[in-house]
């Protein structure tokens, strides 16, 4: 694997082919925020938080940090007014799912966004995929996993796989940033596992 | 029927056919498009055979259920050769005369034949009647000729010569220069080049290509690739093993969208005798290549049109676009090469070998080179599929082509590109169309959907409509689509009914620009385009509906209020009748009045009132005058004096 | 739907998880919704998580998880469609059947969806019964071919 040079807000980053650009900032210790990554799943790209201004060749462009891979002599910027902005649209677009998210709320102050800006929604699951990603990928046991598409996408715990896996699991957990997978888990338990009399 | 072993007994097998083929024979060709055979088509390809057997002239004249040649509006389409005279909207009742006086006494049948809304004059030919004289159908032409069923048709029309000629003739690497130098850009949308687009695939390590068609046609409005799919299937297997040889490509697949049934059938049944006949599968006409396709369909999701969504659905996953960081045409289905190709863009290559780069770059413009087809449908006189070339202007197509705004209205704005394209107006129709141009007035070429709006469509409910659209076919993968359309949705369905606040026009750009700069894929960086371009050319309608909670369309149905005129009214009494709500209060020469409590704001009254009387009116942005008074109402009739 | 059947659907193609889309589409033509044994033997079969396939039945509009109404009546509420007025035909059918799109009638009869182009776009507005296309449809229309269906 070759090494690769590139320039992170004006540092000089030494990275390996293949590496993603998200990757390599945070071994040179530069932080970028995301919400939809984890070091043991596939990269997602969903929540697009990680967005960062890249130019090559004399062009200028906004990619995804945690798919886009790395290129020699790439520069890299993470912070500039319009990131900033897009990156507080995000976070207020997220938190009229999840105003009361600990981390909605410490990003939310990093970049002012307000939380009453959008009306509240219904649901307070912000889609981040980590639950249904990390049972599929890690726990391979797909326990949880997406339903229908756009606006009335949703998670939801599949009853005969779950009341077998998840209360000696829990894995996932601690990795909603919202905390909705447990509640849905809860849910689901009451409603639809299957009695111990079946 | 023995397999097609090489070009010669191709070309053999052609002359056999049309020697068999007599071409001053009559033949009718009945329209079997899905558009024709929605207004009727089968019962009178029915009622022509059955009229043809009663007559007993099964062995004088041909019949045929033929691909659709774009005349939708004026359905079913029937075309008799060897004179071309060409009849519109003909019934199962029309059948007997047409026999009796066109095929056996040689006349023609006048009042079947198209009018001239102008001069009134008749057109007997199809190339005589305006729609059509303006066009340039190179690839639409043989529509209206051949059975889509029917191989051999498309063999008698020169078919697959150019294949031949490409497998026998020219190397893989003589193929594609010969695309890349005719400039063809890709008509689904992204109008890439195509020749650019197969050499990155052919140049790619991986041993294993795939070569697709894209007949997902989402945009609603555009309907030219189920034309060409259900009326000339084998013009785009033809160009798809063409393309095929030149990546180095032995597997290709047609993407078609589940909604075209027929469109699905015709394709399938082409490929099967196509394997027939040699010009699939193993050694192709003897010449060591092998190519096999399989038909796919989709399920009903807008977001597979795009190209790596349609990948990961022919996958059998759900169609979530992925990353394009590393292009398709290197990483593509299965992480493989794959060149992903508009049914339009293939029906092009088999023309292109056969005639040439430089006689495809002499039509159209220096940017845009070739013909485009376009689906022209709204508020227009007529309405179908229209082939043009390149630089034509837009008030052309909409003019001379499609015969103006009907019923004496207004133009107001044509709307291209599908979902991710913008409305053009007036002062913008003289712009030569294009792909660059196009996109250079807010809004793109898309796959060709071209719909007319008049003084009647309100530019805020389409900015709602196609946000709506858009919202219900996002993946919901990524947030600034998902989240970024529904607050958009909101607020545009807001503001349509009355409850637009200051601000609301500020936030809806600030949406836009973080779905354009941050959305995953081109569903979404392109979404905000209807709602940018329906503000820069028609800001006063925002404004208007925001500040003064007035619809200047008179479209809104929160917005307007249904009046009748009590200097107008007649007392007819029919608007009384007619009202689903039994909201009107009238009587015999008592002037109605609507009660605006139980309106429903449905139009009836508004459409059902003659138009001599004209008495209703649609009033936004005012209050509505109280109802006149009940001795008023009366109406007293002067008597007629001699 | 029985095992058999689903099997011989199946079977007609190539069986792996490619093919997934494919077969739920032969199972949803034939048996106008996909019960759940259904789901679960295509699971079976093809080896994937059931996960992946409730995404893909809920994802596609195409598929239904309920059983349909006899009679499948789509209306095209395509651009070329709603500026001829589509969502006057909409609310006519809605009028007339007592449901809304995306339901099913309590008896079974009748089910009512918006489908977002089915090429049929010179012929605004269109509405399909059964997979028969009805185009230049009004109001007044649209009650007529409906009265064929047993409506009042």
């Amino acid at each position: 694997m070759s090494d690769i040079f590139l320039e992170i807000d004006g540092k000089e980053v030494k990275a390996t082919e293949g590496m993603t650009v998200l990757a390599a900032a945070q071994s040179a210790g530069i932080s970028i925020p995301t919400l939809c990554h984890h070091e043991k799943l596939e990269p997602f790209g969903g929540c697009r938080l990680c967005i960062v201004e890249a130019e090559a060749r004399g062009w200028t462009k906004l990619v995804v940090s945690c798919v886009y891979p790395v290129e020699e002599k790439l520069i890299v910027r993470t912070r500039s007014e319009k990131i900033d902005r897009i990156r507080k649209t995000i976070l207020e677009l997220l938190l009229a799912h999840a105003p009361d998210s600990p981390a909605l709320h410490d990003l939310a102050q990093v970049y002012g966004a307000d939380k009453n800006r959008f009306e509240k929604e219904a649901s307070f699951c912000i889609h981040c995929g980590l639950c249904v990603r990390y049972c599929a990928e890690v726990k391979k046991k797909h326990a949880v996993g997406f339903v229908d598409r756009g606006i009335r996408k949703e998670i939801s715990f599949i009853p005969e796989i779950a009341s077998k896996e998840c209360n000696d699991c829990k894995e996932c957990f601690p990795l909603c940033p919202t905390s909705y997978l447990q509640a849905a888990f809860v849910l689901t338990e009451a409603l639809v596992f299957p009695s111990s009399s079946d | 029927m023995a397999r097609l072993n090489s070009p010669e007994a191709l070309e053999n097998f052609r002359q056999e056919i049309l020697s068999k083929r007599d071409p001053e024979k009559p033949c009718i060709s009945i329209c079997a498009g899905a558009g024709c055979i929605a207004s009727g088509a089968d019962e009178v390809i029915a009622a022509f055979s059955a009229e043809i057997e009663k007559e007993g002239l099964q062995a004088k004249v041909d019949t045929k259920g033929t691909g659709c040649p774009g005349f939708c509006e004026r359905g079913p389409v029937v075309v008799i050769y060897p004179e071309e005279i060409c009849y519109l909207q003909v019934t199962p009742e029309d059948v007997p005369e047409i026999i009796s006086q066109t095929i056996k006494e040689k006349k023609v049948v006048d009042r079947l034949l198209y009018e001239d809304p102008v001069t009134g004059e008749r057109a007997i030919h199809e190339s005589d009647i305006t729609f059509y004289k303006n066009q340039q159908r190179t690839v639409l032409c043989n529509n209206i000729k051949i059975d889509s069923k029917n191989i051999d048709d498309y063999l008698a029309i020169d078919g697959y010569s150019a294949l031949a000629k490409a497998l026998s003739k020219m190397t893989a690497v003589d193929v594609l220069e010969e695309v890349k130098k005719s400039n063809l850009r890709g008509r689904g949308g992204a109008g890439f080049p195509a020749g650019r687009k197969w050499e990155g695939s052919r140049n790619a390590p991986e041993p294993i290509k795939y070569v697709i068609v894209n007949a997902d046609e989402g945009d609603p409005g555009a309907f030219m690739d189920r034309a060409l799919l259900e009326g000339n299937p084998h013009s785009i297997l033809e160009g798809l093993i063409i393309g095929g040889y030149a990546i180095g490509s032995n597997e290709g697949y047609i993407y078609v969208r589940q909604e075209y049934p027929l469109a699905v059938k015709n394709i399938n049944l082409a490929i099967k005798q196509a394997e027939a006949y040699g010009l699939l599968g193993k050694n192709i006409l003897g010449s060591g290549y092998d190519f096999n396709v399989f038909v796919h369909q989709g399920a009903g999701a807008f977001v597979c049109g795009e190209s790596t969504a349609l990948m990961t659905a022919l996958e059998g996953r759900v169609g979530e676009p992925r990353p394009k960081y590393v292009r398709s045409n290197v990483k593509g289905l299965w992480e493989r090469p794959s060149v992903l190709n508009n049914v339009e863009t293939w029906a092009n290559v088999p023309l292109i070998i056969n005639n040439g780069a430089d006689w495809f770059t002499e039509i159209g413009t220096e940017g845009s080179k070739g013909t485009k087809i376009f689906s022209l449908v709204g508020k227009i006189t007529n309405t179908g599929l229209v082939e043009v070339p390149m630089g034509i202007t837009l008030r052309d197509i909409i003019y001379k082509i499609g015969g103006g705004i009907p019923d004496g209205k207004k133009f107001k704005a044509v709307q291209t590109g599908g979902p991710s394209g913008g409305c053009i107006p007036e002062e913008q129709l003289d712009l030569e169309v294009g792909f660059d141009e196009l996109t250079k007035a807010g809004s793109m070429m898309g796959s060709g959907g071209m719909i007319v709006m008049d003084e009647d469509t309100c530019m805020v409910d389409v900015a709602r409509y196609f946000i709506n659209f858009l919202t219900d076919e996002s993946c919901g993968k990524c947030v600034p689509c998902r989240e970024g359309l529904r607050q958009m949705h909101r607020i545009l369905t807001n503001i349509t009914e009355g409850k637009g606040e200051e601000g609301d026009i500020e936030l809806l750009e600030v949406l836009s620009e973080t779905a354009v700069e941050a959305s995953l894929c081109a569903l979404g960086k392109s979404a905000p385009n209807p709602f940018l371009s329906t503000l820069r050319y028609f800001r006063d309608e925002y404004e208007a509906h925001i500040k003064e909670k007035r619809c200047p369309a008179l479209s809104c149905k929160e917005l307007i209020a249904f009046y009748i005129d009590p200097g107008k009214c007649l007392a007819c009494g029919i608007c009384y009748k007619k009202c689903p709500a039994k909201a009107i209060d009238g009587g015999k020469k008592k002037i109605h009045i609507i009660d605006q409590e139980k309106c429903t704001n449905c139009g009836t009254c508004f459409e059902v009132c003659p138009p001599r009387f004209g008495a209703v009116a649609k009033i936004s942005g005012e209050p509505v005058p109280p109802p006149i008074p009940e001795e008023k109402r009366i109406i007293i009739r002067k008597s007629k004096e001699k | 739907m029985d095992i058999d059947r689903i099997d011989q659907i199946i079977d007609k193609h190539q069986v792996a998880a490619s093919s997934l889309i494919q077969i739920l589409l032969d199972i949803q033509s034939e048996n106008h919704w996909l019960p759940k044994e259904a789901l679960e033997r295509v699971g079976e079969r093809l080896e994937v998580p059931s996960s992946r396939i409730q995404h893909i039945a809920t994802f596609y509009k195409a598929f239904s998880l309920v059983p349909k109404g006899r009679h499948e009546i789509h209306i095209c509420v395509g651009t070329a469609c709603h500026v001829r007025g589509a969502t006057r035909i909409l609310d006519t059918v809605e009028e007339a059947i007592g449901i809304k799109s995306g339901e099913t009638d309590l008896d079974l009869k009748f089910s009512l969806e918006t489908v977002n182009c089915l090429g049929c776009c010179a012929l605004g507005p269109v509405l399909e019964v059964d997979g028969k296309v009805h185009g230049k449809m009004s109001p007044v229309r649209t009650a007529d071919v409906l009265k064929n269906y047993g409506t009042k």
